[in-house]
């Protein structure tokens, strides 16, 4: 596993690695565990095998940064019964494939119904524009992405368009993390490109409730060891702070302007994550204002006609809700690899390109867990 | 779903950007963005639009990370994921596939 170790500069990796091994001893307790809430983190410890290179005494565990896995079933729900009903669904293509309680989106669109995979929702917005149809775009993403949806809400939407929001808020599901009896979490990573709108700030109430470090890493291996360095330096020294080993891209402050337009078209509800279960204050809804582009608004969704289907024996056995919730590994799952695969995916973590299923399945099954437990 | 693009803004209106990424071109929206933007400054994007202008002292680092990871990503074998998700980004804005 060390083989594919191709850092550009090992010199630095090695001295990282061995300041990594020094500040967890100094700790004096085993393991040390911490939380990453990042897909693009999870991308690059897998594909680098930077398990096999962490501390015994370490254990970093994958939390619930996956925006698509967390989506849960009640929203999946939604979006496929508005698809059923006949209206046209535009969505991000991770959301294609992510099974619902009759269904994934594929399967909507495989028995006829109407819906867009874009990469934008201005893309969607042009896509109401040019058709005329009328148009449900099922916005989901952690807030780097409810920014943009918020943008096109104040910007001006066509008659034919609306909201149909899964956005989700990461900060308040870190404080259930930090609370859960069995994860006993020591400090967050946390992830840099999401902290481009939030800034680093945006954790200072989390460190002072929980007395937890948190620490806003980059995702390249090098930046990822930095960082792991100084959250384990942080925890040996009681240090609860929040410190941003990202200072190329992420300020205190955050992008004040993007914050503004979150916060004029949104509003934190409660809702449920998957297998996080209820987040009070995770979900971003449409306020009150915009209530005349929110698809829940517009539309009756009848999901009681999907309620009579029992999930499939498969999606009972699925882990994907205790491995956002960072109880359970993929290789803990009985169908890792064998019933779910990308190609068939059985949960949601097995289908989105963050999923930790999906990373560890396509940089070799089960990298080499060093210290995990 | 969370990984922003570095690109090199070539044309400007007021809305939006024609912006360079690694020779293709793509139009990004500027709503976000928390600073003015002219042209030959480096923006980093995700879903079509530009969420911070890069300070000229960051651009050679930040682009070298993603040019190690396309590089690396055209010698190998397989797509790699993080590569997957830039490619994603790119297609943020292209004009919309037309299908029947």
């Amino acid at each position: 596993m060390t083989g594919r170790l191709e850092f550009r500069d090992p010199d630095r990796a090695r001295a990282l690695g061995g300041a990594l091994e020094q500040a967890v001893a100094e700790v004096g307790r085993s393991p040390v565990a911490v939380m990453h809430v990042c897909g693009s983190h999870e991308q690059a410890i897998a594909k680098f095998g930077l398990r096999a290179a962490f501390p015994r005494g370490l254990d970093v565990i994958m939390g619930p940064g996956c925006p698509v896995c967390v989506t849960d079933l009640p929203e999946i729900d939604e979006a496929f019964a508005l698809a059923m009903q006949g209206v046209r669904v535009a969505t991000y293509g991770d959301m294609l494939k992510v099974p619902g309680t009759a269904g994934s989106l594929a399967d909507a669109q495989a028995a006829g119904a109407h819906i867009d995979v874009v990469y934008s929702v201005a893309q969607a917005v042009d896509l109401a524009r040019e058709t005329g149809d009328e148009i449900v775009f099922f916005a989901t993403g952690f807030e780097t992405t409810a920014v943009a949806t918020a943008a096109v809400v104040l910007a001006g939407l066509p008659a034919n368009f609306s909201v149909l929001s899964a956005h989700k808020f990461i900060p308040p599901v870190m404080e259930i993390v930090a609370e859960m009896p069995h994860t006993r979490v020591e400090g967050f990573l946390a992830a840099g490109h999401a902290a481009i709108i939030t800034g680093s700030g945006v954790f200072e109430p989390f460190v002072a409730r929980h007395h937890l470090p948190v620490v806003v890493a980059g995702f390249e291996p090098l930046d990822i060891l930095a960082a792991l360095v100084k959250l384990v330096q942080m925890i040996r020294d009681d240090d609860h702070g929040v410190a941003n080993m990202f200072p190329r891209c992420v300020t205190r402050e955050g992008n004040r302007n993007a914050q503004q337009q979150l916060w004029r078209v949104f509003q934190t509800v409660g809702g449920r994550w998957r297998g996080i279960a209820h987040v009070p204050n995770g979900n971003l809804r449409l306020r009150d204002e915009w209530a005349h582009v929110d698809a829940r608004r517009r539309f009756t969704i009848d999901v009681a006609a999907l309620c009579d289907r029992a999930p499939s024996t498969l999606v009972r056995q699925c882990l994907c809700g205790n491995i956002m919730a960072g109880i359970a590994q993929p290789s803990d799952c009985a169908l890792f690899g064998k019933e779910c695969v990308p190609e068939s995916p059985v949960g949601a973590c097995m289908v989105s390109s963050e999923g930790t299923c999906r990373i560890w399945h396509q940089y070799g099954g089960v990298p080499n867990l060093g210290a995990s437990a | 779903m969370c990984l922003g693009v570095p690109g090199l803004v070539v044309e400007l209106d007021d809305l939006s950007a024609v912006v360079d990424f690694w020779g293709v071109r793509r139009r990004v929206r500027l709503d976000l963005v928390d600073e003015p933007v002219a042209v030959g400054d480096y923006v980093l994007n995700h879903v079509g639009f530009a969420i911070r202008r890069i300070p000229l002292e960051d651009v050679q680092a930040t682009l070298a990370i993603y040019e190690q990871l396309l590089q690396e990503s055209a010698e190998g074998t397989r797509e790699d994921l993080m590569v997957a998700d830039v490619r994603s980004e790119l297609a943020a804005g292209a004009p919309r596939e037309s299908k029947p």
